[in-house]
């Protein structure tokens, strides 16, 4: 145990890390009791600051322990010298284990629920925030429901951290959930989502096998059942907007609508997006202005001066087809024409420099800039009840 | 007619101006970036094609605190598959001198190739990696690369197109001139992929990129 001790001595005081800039979950199998008491100690190091998320325990069981960036190379050296095996979970395997994470240590607040499977047969699961009550109205938020946009899938494990640590402490959230429910589905697209870890950084539809074609996936932002087929999507299995074969083909987003219709009060759907800073409402398949155009534009327009108040990032907004592009079967077109009328999408940082690849540096800002805008949001949504 | 200067068809054709403006006068010390469109119009001329008069804001990412305007015209040219739009830049004010920086990165560069003749190794490098992250000492090719995507826009553009470049797969440095080979995926639209290869020469002096595709 003494060299275990004067090895960890050398690699020295770290500063507070932020979680996702180069920070590595590991997963070590323990085989036998002397392990568990290494991994226990390893634990107590303060200046590793290593954080288990499943405990050392009983040998055989899995272990898995976040270690911080700077100490990542020490930590491993010192796993690989005492004979651990281990392997680094990839991403939306830690995000799974950071939601039950979340629901320990919120359990009055926060559950997990599932609302079905993907193609290949990944959980989809939702955080569920809620006080209490039965059937109340509620907000639906979604990230990652394009893979490669990782800054919102970032933002969203950020937000639902942000929930969770503000109810009780910051009033409008306290309103909000004490008369409303929030549901967060973080990684909507997990097909996609490890696809663009294992494979190609930059896949942005599901990973459903289109039949008669080599080509695989479909685009889930165009595959639901609002101007599906229309402009602004394809017929073509090759192309990143193919729209599929048929409306809510894609069992990603037939879990959604089936949640949403099931559920029955749900008042805002906001579909979380990147890059090029926009915040977007009703239409994308039609031109023409939606019903409540003018509440919405008000709405966004507050969202988005309070989202530039915090770092003076820019943001336009307006409807989609106006702002961005026309587009034919998009969640919120759909969300809106079945009754939610206060259906967003948002667009994240960053204006085209880093696109998809931003810096993981800009997280921890981009969730933070974003958290105003999602707020206001969600509290014109409380005031307003319909 | 006026366009408002927050949608689409502004900014698809702002984003040519800034990619044509990258071109001439990006490099290794200069990024340019489009921070807002003012204003935008267009006007519709028979036979000919469809014109755009763009009033821009623009910053160097190098000098955030910075603020470029400019004036652009945009010309797409009628039903054309194979001609690049006309684009013409007027920059209000001097830019920011990168002479000092250019010349920094053209001498590392030179005794870089020394280095790796030796050791006999291509530099293959994704940037930025995948989780954004440029690599301090590469960040300069990457501005480099990026100019010359502007030129790649540039040419590549039409009105129904939208390009952004989201990756450069490869840079290779090509001896004896200095030539950097480089392999990006663009984005059109944000969401098509489409791949050119740019070979961006420079001899002794200032930058006068030879682009091929």
């Amino acid at each position: 145990m003494e060299s275990f001790l004067v090895f960890l001595a050398v690699l020295g005081v770290t500063s507070t890390e932020q979680l996702f800039v180069g920070d590595q979950v590991l997963r070590v199998t323990a085989r036998n009791e002397e392990q568990i008491a290494l991994l226990r100690v390893l634990g107590e190091q303060e200046e590793l600051q290593v954080d288990f998320w499943r405990h050392p325990n009983i040998p055989g069981h899995p272990v898995d322990l976040r270690v911080p960036f700077p100490n990542l190379q020490g930590v491993k050296k010192l796993l690989d010298f005492r004979n651990f095996s281990y392997s680094i979970m990839i991403e939306d395997v830690q995000i799974y284990d950071w939601m039950d994470v979340l629901v320990e240590d919120h359990p009055k607040l926060v559950s997990k629920i599932q609302i079905g499977q993907s193609y290949e047969n990944r959980p989809l699961y939702v955080l569920k925030f809620s006080t209490g009550g039965s059937n109340r109205p509620a907000v639906w938020l979604d990230t990652g429901i394009h893979s490669r946009e990782w800054i919102t899938q970032a933002t969203g494990v950020w937000t639902a951290n942000k929930i969770a640590q503000e109810y009780g402490q910051d009033p409008s959230v306290t309103a909000i959930l004490d008369s409303m429910d929030i549901f967060l589905e973080i990684v909507t697209n997990p097909d996609g989502f490890a696809f663009t870890h294992s494979s190609n950084r930059l896949w942005r539809k599901t990973r459903s096998i289109n039949a008669g074609s080599r080509c695989v996936g479909v685009d889930p932002n165009r595959n639901w059942d609002a101007g599906f087929g229309g402009a602004g999507s394809s017929s073509n299995p090759c192309s990143e907007t193919y729209h599929g074969p048929h409306a809510h083909s894609e069992k990603e987003v037939r879990a959604i609508v089936d949640f949403i219709r099931a559920h029955g009060k749900v008042k805002s759907v906001i579909s979380i997006h990147s890059y090029s800073q926009m915040l977007l409402f009703p239409y994308g398949y039609r031109r023409a202005p939606a019903p409540d155009h003018q509440e919405m534009n008000e709405l966004a327009k507050k969202a988005v001066s309070d989202l530039a108040a915090v770092f003076g990032t820019k943001y336009t907004y307006g409807s989609i087809a106006n702002t961005i592009y026309m587009a034919g079967g998009t969640t919120i077109d759909w969300a809106y024409d079945n009754g939610v009328k206060y259906s967003f999408t948002l667009e994240l940082r960053d204006s085209g420099r880093y696109g998809f690849l931003l810096p993981s540096s800009q997280i921890v800002p981009t969730a933070t800039e974003t958290w105003p805008a999602l707020l206001d949001i969600m509290v014109h949504v409380l005031e307003h009840p319909y | 007619m006026e366009l408002p200067p927050s949608h689409f068809p502004a900014a698809r054709a702002a984003a040519v101006a800034v990619g044509y403006l990258r071109y001439l006068r990006g490099g290794p010390g200069r990024g340019l970036q489009l921070r807002e469109v003012r204003s935008a119009r267009r006007q519709d001329i028979d036979d000919v094609g469809h014109k755009y008069y763009l009033e821009l804001e623009l910053e160097d990412v190098l000098d955030k605190g910075s603020t470029v305007n400019c004036t652009a015209e945009v010309l797409y040219h009628l039903g054309s598959k194979t001609s690049a739009p006309d684009v013409q830049v007027t920059v209000q004010g001097e830019l920011r001198s990168t002479e000092q920086a250019d010349k920094e990165f053209y001498n590392r560069i030179r005794s870089l190739e020394k280095e790796l003749e030796a050791e006999n190794i291509p530099g293959f490098i994704l940037v930025p990696d995948s989780h954004g992250n440029v690599p301090p000492e590469l960040e300069p090719i990457h501005l480099l690369a990026w100019a010359a995507s502007g030129y790649v826009i540039w040419q590549n553009s039409t009105e129904n197109t939208k390009f952004h470049l989201a990756q450069v797969k490869h840079v290779k440095q090509v001896n004896p001139i200095i030539s950097l080979k480089v392999k990006a995926v663009f984005h059109r639209s944000q969401e098509e992929a489409a791949g050119f290869s740019i070979e961006k020469t420079k001899s002794s002096g200032s930058f006068a990129p030879q682009i091929r595709q």
